[in-house]
């Protein structure tokens, strides 16, 4: 199930088994059968660490999702609330908890909360009246979940947002625990560098995180040669491109969440021969979506220009496979054909999928409005007319197109001009809060904290410095046979990733000027190791970096860096750990204020 | 870096994209289409084993069987049908040897110093790590904090680590404002949210407002938290009493906490007046439905309130309810226009879809007339006439009307694509007749009725010696 988790060049598979054993030590606190109730939030998550089958080995034997009125009945001696800090699941709790007595005097609960404890909540338990119910309140800390074998999120979504506009910095000091349980298991990383004040903060904390932790000396090789911590400020023009990588565009049209994505049934409906198509199924098709499956870590990271050839190449090779059944003729070979057919099957069924996927997807990419919309992201990437209103966002605005999409773009003219003109901002924002309605004055002031939509300040825009001095964009972008990152956006190469780049060669000395002009302070610091855990690299062996992406990072940047990990002479390989998935859409989404009460 | 610098700036300011080609589209479909038969022929070959039990099941809403969002559904659902004991699909342990030795180490026990010794670790790396993975004690084991453990006299520094730890420690004994002071700055310093909100809790219950407020004042994160705990807990009484103290003792914070800059406040002000507007305009047009006297509301009901609709949405509905009305109503769109300043394009956009929803021609039509100098009238317009053709089929205008504006549409590849579109013939062998296509003419001969006006058209000028055909 989780295999795939340690076949990258990190077992991250001691990290979640470190989890598993965790929540075995938490379920088998509370003696005696239980009932789970969910937070339903947090059951994605979890499914990333565990299966239904590790909490029934341990006596978990009814799951419920935490609602308010009364607990359904259940013959278990523990009820546990899995549940995030959140006031108002405070409230739904002990409304459980006070219909649950009259009925019931016998049942124990117990409260876990995920990823940490909160004095605010157990203040609320108490005036509810109900805190002294309670016979364990613990904590799961799970700051890093692995997603993927060279992935691993946090799945904190409103970290950026906590960030820059709360100034609430939690979430950092999170990352900063995240970071120590790693080094505890792959060692301590002799390396740190970091662009971004919230890169600075991360590495203070881990600094004096260590020192609290005097007298011991971790042991362990280090895994990681580096770590590169990057605020998603220093790059926010990356994630309001739409990304054009296979994974990156389910991701913006259906969204993935915790690995997970939701599609139309219609292109999944199997109809058996002989049978009329009689009832289509109504409910969306869930896919998990990871390199568990040979074939989707094959294309994930192509771009979609070129995952046809990739599905027509695989069709060819399972046709052939199939027909060698003719070809069987001895008792042994008919043998050897059934016990790959399973194999065999498991790779239809994930070409089926992959094709009706692509399909879907190809609807979209060649429709009209898509290439509109590309076109003017285009023009802004490369400098062409940002600094005046753009008619086809005017046009967008006076058509109704969804709220997001106007803003993504809006912000991209803006990031791209470092800042709009006082009279071309204050004419979006009138159109703007005139069509979709005034109460969005609140996500534009967000926006405006955030730095996404600024007035110019200066007169210099320096956006066009640094897309010539990083080489952000490469116009002969090659999309079936890419030799550059700049591949995963058709021509943008993203700036976070050529700062990696950048850093793992030449260095950051020959960029100076430009990491000046990005926000927030760039530094390097080195953490002693005990002799002998010096690693005497062999000759041409690879140096693992850890980067991570602080405010979240998107599935054409994880494409990037993993073509560099293959890249034959870039000497380095990437392990990729953010606070939480996005695309721009999410993104803006987790800055908006009452998204909810847009207009449609 | 031969490039010449104008070279250079031409090469990053081209805006000839070639980005995300479509060139090879329909070698792409070609390919997706060569897979989606494989996929077909392949599905026949072995229907009669299909799903077999070696694939991993997948319930129809995708999750695996035996995932946690899964069992949660399953075991709900069965929940409310009876309560015998639900069958759970037995499904293998992901890693087996894992799961049942009891070796290995959690998460916390490493921060807690609670591991079992070298052995265990052993077993656990053997497991699961290559050896050249060595584990032995982790570096986060004891922090000296712990060796207090049984001391219960903490520092302001040791208490916030306590917390930070998820330990009890008690606040009460901190009673001089110094060090109460002192808990709250180090509980700023370790960026740790939960802490800062637990001492201002704290904080809040045993000092006085003003002391409170006054000690904030140059705390901004811890201000900002209390704000947002007062915001959280629904504290409207206190919040106001920070916001008017901020007001009058604090220079800086209103900016801050008054979420409106200078410019913004105009904007705040329109929405004031929109809202009074509506609420005329509601009341006003609910009676003339009611009162049935007014034909518009009986042809078209209204639908919707328009209390709390955007302003574009307002102007609209007034568009559509109250075209003709003079300037000085409320709800006149003129007046809507004058009063919040909405560009000329925006209302040109609202009302074209309006009147064209209401089939009103007319009233299309004379949005887009203007008068020159001699006199004479001729059709402008602030969209582009392809987006005004746009709008005007969005709302299903016929063909005779489509055809003036399609006419009017500049480019002529553009012209002749929308005309075929909309079916407007005439302007289509117009336009091939102008550009003197010969060839274009007679294939679009093939496309209208046999015998039809249009095939006659074509044939005269087919026929017409004086055209100077180009090909």
């Amino acid at each position: 199930m989780a295999a795939h988790l340690s076949y990258g060049r990190v077992n991250l598979n001691i990290l979640r088994e470190a989890a598993r054993k965790e929540l075995r030590e938490f379920l088998d606190k509370c003696a005696g059968s239980k009932a789970i109730v969910w937070d339903e939030y947090l059951t994605g998550p979890f499914g990333l660490i565990a299966q239904y089958s590790l909490l029934k080995e341990h006596e978990v034997e009814k799951m419920f999702t935490l609602k308010s009125g009364r607990l359904p009945s259940a013959d278990v001696k523990n009820i546990i609330f899995f549940v995030r800090p959140r006031l108002e699941l405070m409230d739904i709790i002990a409304e459980n908890v006070f219909s649950e007595d009259k009925h019931h005097s016998s049942r124990d609960f117990h409260i876990l909360f995920v990823p940490r404890r909160s004095m605010l909540c157990e203040q609320r338990l108490k005036e509810q009246g109900v805190l002294g119910s309670f016979i364990n309140i613990d904590e799961y800390i799970l700051d890093l979940i692995p997603y993927d074998g060279d992935l691993l999120s946090m799945e904190y979504e409103s970290a950026f947002r906590e960030c820059y506009l709360e100034n609430d910095q939690t979430s950092l000091y999170h990352t900063a625990k995240g970071l120590m349980t790693l080094q505890a298991l792959y060692g301590t990383i002799p390396q740190i560098y970091g662009k971004g004040d919230c890169a600075r903060h991360v590495a203070n904390m881990m600094l004096r995180m260590k020192r609290e932790f005097a007298g011991t000396q971790n042991q362990i090789l280090p895994v990681f040669d580096t770590l590169l911590l990057l605020d998603r400020n220093v790059d926010l023009l990356t994630p309001l491109a739409t990304q054009l990588t296979y994974e990156g565009l389910i991701d913006e049209i259906y969204g993935i969440n915790n690995g997970y994505v939701k599609l139309p049934p219609e292109k999944f409906a199997q109809k058996k021969q002989g049978e009329a198509s009689k009832d289509l199924p109504t409910e969306p098709k869930k896919l998990q979506l990871n390199s568990a499956e040979e074939l989707y870590a094959e294309i994930r990271d192509k771009n979609f220009n070129a995952v046809g050839a990739a599905l027509s190449k695989k069709a060819k090779i399972i046709s052939a496979a199939f027909e060698e059944r003719h070809n069987a003729k001895t008792v042994g070979e008919i043998k050897q054909f059934v016990s790959q057919l399973p194999h065999m099957q498991a790779a239809r069924s994930s070409l089926a999928n992959h094709t009706s996927i692509a399909e879907l997807i190809k609807d979209i990419t060649t429709s009209e409005a898509f290439f509109d919309n590309l076109t003017v992201e285009q023009e802004f990437m490369t400098g062409v007319d940002t600094d005046k209103v753009n008619t086809y966002i005017e046009d967008c605005i006076a058509q109704k197109d969804p709220l997001i999409k106007i803003l993504r773009l809006v912000c991209m003219q803006s990031v791209c001009n470092n800042g709009l003109k006082q009279k071309v901002l204050d004419y979006y924002k009138r159109e703007i809060l005139q069509t979709y309605g005034y109460e969005h004055i609140l996500t534009l002031n967000n926006l405006e904290k955030g730095g996404l939509l600024k007035p110019q300040t200066s007169s210099r825009n320096n956006y066009p410095t640094i897309r010539k001095t990083l080489k952000l964009w490469m116009e002969d972008a090659n999309e079936q046979n890419p030799n550059d990152i700049s591949y995963v956006y058709s021509g943008y190469a993203p700036l976070s990733i050529r700062l990696t780049q950048v850093l793992a060669r030449p260095g950051w000395r020959s960029i100076e000027e430009v990491l000046k002009m990005l926000p927030g302070p760039h530094f390097e610091e080195r953490q002693q190791l005990p002799s002998g855990l010096h690693k005497k690299r062999q000759q041409g062996e690879n140096r693992t970096t850890l980067v991570f992406f602080l405010g979240g990072v998107t599935y054409a940047e994880i494409a990037a860096l993993r073509f560099l990990s293959q890249m034959e002479d870039s000497g380095m390989e990437y392990i990729i750990a953010t606070t939480k998935l996005v695309n721009g859409t999410t993104w803006i989404k987790s800055l908006m204020d009452r998204p909810e009460s847009q207009t449609p | 870096m031969t490039k010449s610098k104008a070279d250079e700036e031409d090469y990053w300011n081209s805006s000839k994209f070639k980005a995300f080609t479509f060139d090879d589209e329909d070698d792409e479909l070609i390919r997706l289409k060569e897979s989606r038969q494989a996929v077909n022929s392949i599905r026949r070959l072995v229907e009669e084993d299909d799903d077999e039990d070696d694939v991993e099941k997948v319930s129809w809403s995708g999750e695996p069987v035996g995932s946690i969002s899964w069992s949660v559904k399953e075991t709900a659902a069965s929940n409310q049908r009876t309560d015998r004991e639900p069958a759970f699909p037995k499904i293998p342990t992901d890693t087996p040897s894992l799961s049942k030795s009891q070796s290995g180490y959690s998460l916390s026990s490493l921060f807690k110093g609670e591991t079992g010794g070298r052995g265990n670790f052993q077993s656990f790396t053997d497991t699961l790590s290559d050896s050249s993975i060595r584990l032995y004690a982790p570096e986060l084991r004891k922090p000296k904090s712990e060796y207090k453990d049984y001391v219960s006299d903490w520092s302001p520094e040791e208490t916030i680590q306590r917390l930070q730890q998820g330990k009890t420690a008690p606040l009460e004994k901190f009673r001089s404002l110094q060090d109460k002071l002192l808990l709250l700055d180090f509980a700023v310093s370790a960026h740790d949210g939960n802490v800062i909100t637990a001492v201002l809790i704290y904080l809040k219950r045993t000092l006085s407002k003003e002391v409170l407020f006054r000690e904030l004042e140059s705390r901004q994160t811890a201000l900002r938290h209390f704000i947002h705990y007062l915001t959280e807990t629904k504290d409207q009484r206190l919040l106001l009493e920070l916001l008017r103290f901020a007001h009058t003792c604090l220079p800086v914070t209103p900016v801050y906490l008054l979420p409106f800059s200078a410019e913004d406040s105009a904007h705040v002000q329109d929405h004031y007046t929109l809202l009074e507007r509506q609420i005329i305009i509601e009341a006003t047009d609910q009676q003339a439905e009611r009162g049935g006297k007014v034909e518009i509301f009986q042809k078209f009901p209204r639908r919707a309130s328009i209390l709390n609709m955007p302003l574009i949405t307002t102007l609209y509905y007034c568009c559509f309810y109250h075209y003709s009305e003079p300037e000085g109503t409320y709800s006149s769109p003129l007046n809507i226009r004058q009063t919040f300043k909405i560009s000329g394009k925006q209302y040109f956009v609202t009302a074209l879809a309006a009147r064209a929803k209401l089939k009103a021609w007319l009233d299309v039509d004379a949005l887009f007339t203007s008068r020159n100098w001699l006199g004479f009238t001729r059709k402008k317009s602030p969209l582009s006439f392809q987006r005004v053709v746009d709008v005007l089929q969005k709302n299903s205008a016929p063909t005779q009307v489509l055809q003036d504006y399609v006419g009017l549409v500049e480019d002529p590849d553009m012209r002749i694509s929308l005309a075929q579109k909309h079916k407007c013939h005439d302007i289509v062998i117009n336009t091939y007749r102008d550009m003197k296509d010969r060839q274009q003419l007679l294939g679009y001969r093939g496309k209208v009725g046999r015998g039809s006006a249009e095939e006659r058209k074509i044939d005269e000028l087919l026929n017409n010696q004086q055209i100077r055909w180009k090909n």
